[in-house]
């Protein structure tokens, strides 16, 4: 069993995030594996060490994104790989899975691909999708329960909607995305971040993906982001409620009929 | 003609709210761009949604009633919108951003060689192109989505937040022509099979809830979600909660709200004994009115509040759903 989590390097969520000449900035706010896929990972990890298999991270970015990926190998994942190319730059969902799956493939024996629910930065949550539909594989989203059957090649899973929760069974390979009632993810062990600091961590280029570089970054990309600006700053001026409780709820409710909320 | 396409999200054969919202929101431009504005309804019964297209404002629908479209699944959904598109490539194809809806769309637009746009909370139109406003690094920032000219692929898919765009008045008895159309995939063509449900009836969704109380650290423990609980069921809305509480034990993920939870955007937002910390926020900023109740008048929730009550929230819930019970005679 050949398990691949696709993993993206994020800012902190804490970090103060701010647009300075028309770039995102986040300061010296450090950077960290995207928060919905730390249960990506765990969720990788849990499925090798059940089926007896290997957990492959995958992340693009620039060489940076390296430290993340290091995470995920000192949690446990058995290897990582790295797409890194400047011909990537700017790509946009379907690129982006252009390059995901190129390296799926480039990988060859794969059964399931893990994602988080989102990226906390582009905050799209469609990539997951898009790289299942470049493969042909079956796309699974939500999922808060993934049960494989390896013997069958098929995987019963929980997916939770708007509504609930809907119970499938579907036939590997998948590409599936994981929300966070999951799992719990492990902090890294000690043993695990000694060995990711030794490991060599493999760049793929565009070329050694044997993409054409037009069909990926910019170029590649059917949408683009003319504009990114802060959110308008909420009007902060709370208008404090007092008295007995009983006063306060009267003053409450008489302010909010009036505010047509309820 | 130009042609807007709305993909109607239903479950069960009931529409959510957020199609309707976002079929006003194609009506809408449908004015800037003098369009026309066909809803597409695909699942199986459910002509009567068809008809309820009408009455929110479609000028046309599009049905495909077929048993392979009984249970949600992105493949033959998304064959089916993916071969129409192909066949029509209207301007903008718009759905609401529910995990139906991004799916669907994801997946049609990737077969068609395009990207979707997602997760819109304003759309504007200029010299042919849409562009959609995006909430993105959790909401901290805001950005500018457009579809490039002289793309491969015409037609622009674009998701729509739910509750960011007002739901249409309907008007009763409108009604209009429905093209019927086949499904695509066979069912042993679809490789996943819905094996069941596990959904309580009657509760109301975060996702569409247009009011939520929501509990945090401060309710203490399991317990102490009752007076919260009471308070959004006399308001007739739904409850949250913060990660600490969610990740304490006391309640269910699916209440969280927050970067790692829900992004709800209710009229009325009711946060008691939640300190407010930005990944909280980044679920519930857009929220319309804010109520902070907290014991502590530093906390940063009460920087977002349209109204605060620095106080236990064991006697203002309390109070508060008395009150409400008095007014709105329950
Ligand atoms: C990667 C990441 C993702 C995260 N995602 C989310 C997310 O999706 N959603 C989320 O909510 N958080 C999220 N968090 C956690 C977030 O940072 C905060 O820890 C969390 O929101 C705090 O929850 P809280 O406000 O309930 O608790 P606290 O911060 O502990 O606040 C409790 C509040 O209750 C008040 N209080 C106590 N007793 C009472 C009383 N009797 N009456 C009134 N007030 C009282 C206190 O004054 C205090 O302000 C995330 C964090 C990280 C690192």
């Amino acid at each position: 069993m050949h398990i691949v989590v696709c993993t993206k390097q994020t800012p902190d969520t804490a970090a103060k995030v701010e647009v300075k000449d028309g770039h995102v900035t986040w300061g010296d706010s450090g950077l960290v594996v995207n928060p919905w896929d730390e249960y990506a990972v765990e969720e990788a990890i849990r499925l090798k060490e059940k089926h007896n298999g290997k957990a492959t991270a995958l992340s693009m970015g620039p060489e940076g994104a390296k430290e993340t990926l290091k995470t995920c190998l000192a949690m446990g994942c058995d290897q990582a790989i790295l797409i890194s190319d400047p011909a990537l730059k700017g790509s946009d969902t379907a690129a982006t899975a252009t390059a995901l799956a190129a390296a799926i493939q480039k990988l060859g024996d794969v059964d399931i691909v893990v994602f988080g629910k989102q990226a906390i930065d582009g905050d799209t949550g469609l990539t997951a999708v898009a790289v299942a539909t470049k493969l042909g594989w079956t796309p699974l989203t939500y999922l808060s329960k993934i049960e494989i059957d390896a013997a069958a090649k098929t995987v019963a899973v929980e997916r939770s909607l708007e509504e609930g929760k809907q119970l499938c069974v579907a036939k590997l390979p998948a590409v599936v995305s994981v929300v966070k009632d999951i799992n719990e993810p492990r902090y890294p062990s000690f043993m695990g971040i000694r060995k990711a600091a030794k490991a060599v961590i493999p760049t793929w280029s565009v070329a050694d993906l044997g993409l054409d570089p037009a069909k990926v970054g910019v170029a590649g990309s059917s949408v683009t982001w003319p504009e990114i600006y802060p959110l308008p700053a909420r009007e902060s001026n709370v208008e404090i409620i007092d008295g007995s409780p009983e006063e306060i709820a009267a003053k409450l409710a008489d302010k909010l009929i009036a505010e047509k909320v309820i | 003609m130009a042609n807007i396409w709305v993909y109607i999200d239903q479950f069960k054969g009931a529409a959510l709210s957020a199609s309707w919202e976002s079929l006003g929101a194609a009506k809408k431009l449908a004015g800037d761009m003098s369009a026309s504005v066909t809803t597409l309804v695909f699942g199986h019964n459910v002509e009567s949604v068809a008809k309820e297209a009408f009455e929110y404002g479609a000028d046309a629908v599009t049905l495909c009633d077929d048993g392979t479209l009984a249970d949600f699944r992105a493949r033959p959904y998304a064959a089916l919108l993916a071969k129409l598109a192909a066949d029509s490539t209207p301007d903008v194809i718009a759905a609401p951003n529910t995990t139906r809806g991004r799916d669907v769309m994801s997946m049609a637009a990737i077969t068609l060689n395009t990207s979707a746009i997602a997760d819109g909370i304003a759309l504007n139109y200029k010299d042919g192109l849409v562009y959609v406003t995006h909430p993105a690094y959790a909401g901290k920032l805001l950005s500018t989505v457009v579809a490039k000219t002289g793309r491969s692929f015409h037609s622009q898919f674009i998701t729509l937040r739910p509750r960011a765009f007002p739901k249409p008045e309907p008007t009763a008895g409108k009604s209009g022509a429905i093209t019927k159309v086949e499904a695509v995939l066979k069912e042993d063509e679809i490789a996943t099979k819905v094996t069941g449900y596990s959904i309580e009836e009657g509760k109301v969704s975060l996702a569409d809830a247009k009011i939520i109380v929501s509990g945090g650290r401060g309710v203490g423990g399991p317990e102490g979600f009752a007076p919260v609980r009471e308070l959004a069921e006399v308001l007739g809305g739904a409850m949250g909660a913060s990660r600490a509480a969610v990740d304490a034990g006391w309640i269910p993920y699916a209440h969280q709200v927050g970067q790692t939870g829900r992004t709800v955007a209710p009229d009325l937002y009711i946060a008691c004994g939640i300190s407010g910390a930005i990944q909280h926020q980044a679920g519930m900023r857009t929220s319309k009115v804010i109520v902070a109740i907290n014991k502590d008048a530093e906390a940063p929730i009460f920087k977002l509040a349209r109204y605060g009550v620095v106080g236990d929230l064991f006697k203002i819930a309390p109070a508060l759903s008395s009150e409400f019970r008095k007014r709105l005679g329950k």
